[in-house]
């Protein structure tokens, strides 16, 4: 691979890099007033639009299309949420980029913000990010009293307002239309989708959301180039008309058992197994990798051996996993016990449901239950079958939810039953000899709290 | 009405008229007037519940309704001085988090989610603080503690700090 020089990590490590002097010196905001001088709102999303940016959050949408669902003419206003609740397990990449390049962010804020005539722009922010909410605050400030926002912004009439809102932690947050309910001040309960925000979102207004991360490619992409960007990544697969590619330079968060963990910026496309060798020092205390999570929580497993697959969009569903997501890369080392992942998993899933939707709120916590009883010995064979069975019925794919959370949850359980099947049995007949064929209902465990 | 205020202060009132200003709908505060009144009790009283209510123009109930889904706000009881989320999700899992949180409660004497009967200290399990780069961590009040063990985040949680903000 040639080498690769960072671009949305450059002002990691850069004194004082997070300051609007130091971001201008790096050649940002000329950008801006290169567009808000030249441009009209249409080139900055046709821009977007070639240069193949993909959401950067979880779901891979690409950016340009989903501006372009915006009803046409709308008298406005218009609302730009930014999402900044990054609780996705294993992922950090969000709060890098605010903590230690605010401005960049706040540049593609205000590009993206110019694009789809949105008045305001108002950032979700994680509670548990207070360094990320200070330094945005500064910069935000820093921001208005330079003239990039604020009303009539470079006597161009075109006004925007940056409002930093706080959220509770909770996960469900994360998701677009949960996110929006709970800025508006109710339940962070998920909507049923149409209408999809664009059409009606925050405050019944037309609305993106959009991660934060995707807003520093945009303003990379500004400063830099369609041509750049697409020079990057895994280009679109021609034999698959359906496929948009996997352009620009993505951040992998490396975490779990490898010998550097950290936030590594490579093109699209790097395999799991170069990433833990070639930036995380390989995996810990010189042992091997059991599996390794591909991108948070949500997106499943993979095993040793598919470790060559390609992160980038559609790498990881080809090896049965749900998708690239945040790209928040997790290794599990050969003495971690699978049951235990699992049971993490589960107990993520069942604390962070919700509640709307029966399956997810019931699939979740009976799936928990069950791998209590699974770590605790008392686990039966037709549990495995039971888990499969929760894992492969709950979700919005099979449609029987309103929202992604249930896939998420699913997904780890299936990849696990499906290719460490043999570990569970083997731990489910050490630990239970007397009672692992049993397949009458058993009496529930007392019932550990999920909350 | 006004004259019965016993928890927002006028500056607060001033501060949510300040937030009002940024959205179309005075419901959307709810969730910084919760924060405000959160960040100084350390709880939110139902008294303060109804003030918010009586300020936001809305129904006890509607505000009541959103505290309750965030399990981030204490009620009845404020949480210690300080506050402090050990991470339980899966990187920090990988490397001790849950031995930590054992450790903690242990040395501590009180369950997850309790607080120490002096009222210095919570401990509350946390889902990823988005901090995995650091695993085993802990987020206290403001201060994130990174690459825990059990000792250390023993003898950090003993220190003073200041109030989360
Ligand atoms: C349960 C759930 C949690 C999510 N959490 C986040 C999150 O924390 N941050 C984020 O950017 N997107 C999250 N998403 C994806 C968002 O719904 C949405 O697709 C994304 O913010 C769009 O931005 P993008 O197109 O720039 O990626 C989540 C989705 C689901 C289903
Ligand atoms: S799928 Fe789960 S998290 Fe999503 S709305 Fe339904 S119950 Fe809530
Ligand atoms: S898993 Fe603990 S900070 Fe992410």
């Amino acid at each position: 691979m040639p080498a690769f020089k960072p671009v949305l990590l450059e002002a990691v490590g850069v004194p004082n890099g997070h300051l609007l002097a130091s971001y201008k010196s790096r050649g940002g905001y000329a950008p801006l007033e290169r567009v808000l001088a030249e441009k009209q709102p249409v080139d900055v999303v046709d821009m977007v639009k070639a240069s193949g940016l993909r959401g950067r959050g979880g779901a891979g949408f690409s950016t340009g299309l989903k501006w372009t669902f915006l009803p046409k003419d709308h008298p406005g206003p218009i609302y730009l949420c930014v999402n900044a609740d990054e609780s996705e397990p294993g992922t950090f990449n969000n709060r890098i980029l605010m903590e230690d390049d605010p401005h960049q962010v706040i540049e593609g804020i205000i590009l993206s913000s110019f694009a789809t005539r949105a008045c305001t722009a108002y950032i979700y922010l994680r509670y548990e990010y207070p360094r990320s909410w200070h330094r945005l605050q500064a910069a935000i400030d820093e921001a208005y009293a330079a003239g990039y926002l604020g009303k009539n912004i470079r006597g161009t009439g075109f006004s925007l307002d940056i409002y930093l809102h706080r959220g509770a932690a909770a996960y469900i947050c994360g998701e677009e239309t949960g996110l929006i309910e709970s800025l508006e001040g109710k339940r962070a309960w998920p909507r049923i989708k149409p209408p999809f925000p664009a059409i009606e979102g925050l405050f019944r207004k037309p609305t993106v959301v959009n991660n934060i991360e995707t807003m520093a490619c945009v303003a990379q992409i500004a400063r830099r180039g369609v041509e750049w960007f697409k020079s990057i990544g895994v280009p679109a697969d021609p034999n698959n008309p359906r496929d948009p590619g996997s352009y620009g330079p993505k951040l992998y968060c490396l975490s779990g058992h490898v010998e550097k963990p950290g936030c590594y910026e490579a093109p699209l496309g790097i395999t799991a197994r170069q990433l833990i060798d070639e930036f995380g020092g390989g995996v810990w205390k010189g042992r091997k990798a059991k599996a390794v999570i591909p991108g948070g929580i949500s997106m499943g497993l993979m095993t040793e051996s598919e470790l060559d697959t390609p992160l980038d969009f559609a790498g990881p569903g080809k090896v049965g996993c749900l998708g690239l997501g945040t790209a928040a890369v997790v290794v599990i080392d050969d003495q971690t016990s699978i049951v235990d992942v699992l049971h993490n998993s589960c107990r993520f899933f069942a604390h962070e449901s919700c509640g709307q939707c029966t399956p997810c709120r019931e699939g979740t916590s009976w799936s928990l239950r069950m791998l209590e009883r699974i770590k605790a010995g008392k686990g039966r064979l037709k549990d495995l079958d039971l888990l499969a069975e929760i894992g492969s019925t709950m979700g919005m794919m099979p449609g029987s939810t309103i929202c992604g959370l249930a896939d998420g949850a699913a997904w780890p359980i299936k990849n696990a039953i499906n290719k460490f099947r043999s570990e569970f049995e083997d731990h489910i007949k050490r630990t239970n000899p007397t009672g692992w064929m049993v397949t009458e209902p058993v009496p529930a465990l007392q019932i550990v709290e999920a909350h | 009405m006004i004259a019965q205020r016993k928890i927002l202060t006028d500056e607060m009132i001033a501060q949510i008229e300040t937030l009002a200003s940024r959205y179309p709908t005075r419901q959307a505060v709810t969730l910084p007037a919760l924060h405000m009144v959160h960040a100084a009790l350390r709880q939110v009283p139902l008294e303060a519940v109804v003030e918010i209510a009586e300020v936001l123009g809305l129904a006890p109930a509607e505000v009541q309704d959103t505290l309750s889904f965030y399990q981030f706000f204490h009620q009845d009881k404020p949480h210690g001085e300080v506050r402090a989320f050990v991470c339980r999700s899966i990187s920090c899992a990988l490397r001790g988090g849950d031995e930590l949180l054992e450790h903690l409660c242990h040395k501590n004497g009180v369950k997850p989610y309790g607080t120490t009967a002096d009222g210095a200290l919570t401990i509350e399990p946390a889902e990823c603080l988005g901090a995995c780069d650091f695993a085993p961590c802990i987020l206290a009040n403001d201060d994130l503690l990174t690459n825990m063990t059990p000792e250390a985040a023993e003898a950090e949680l003993k220190k003073p700090r200041g109030r989360a903000t």
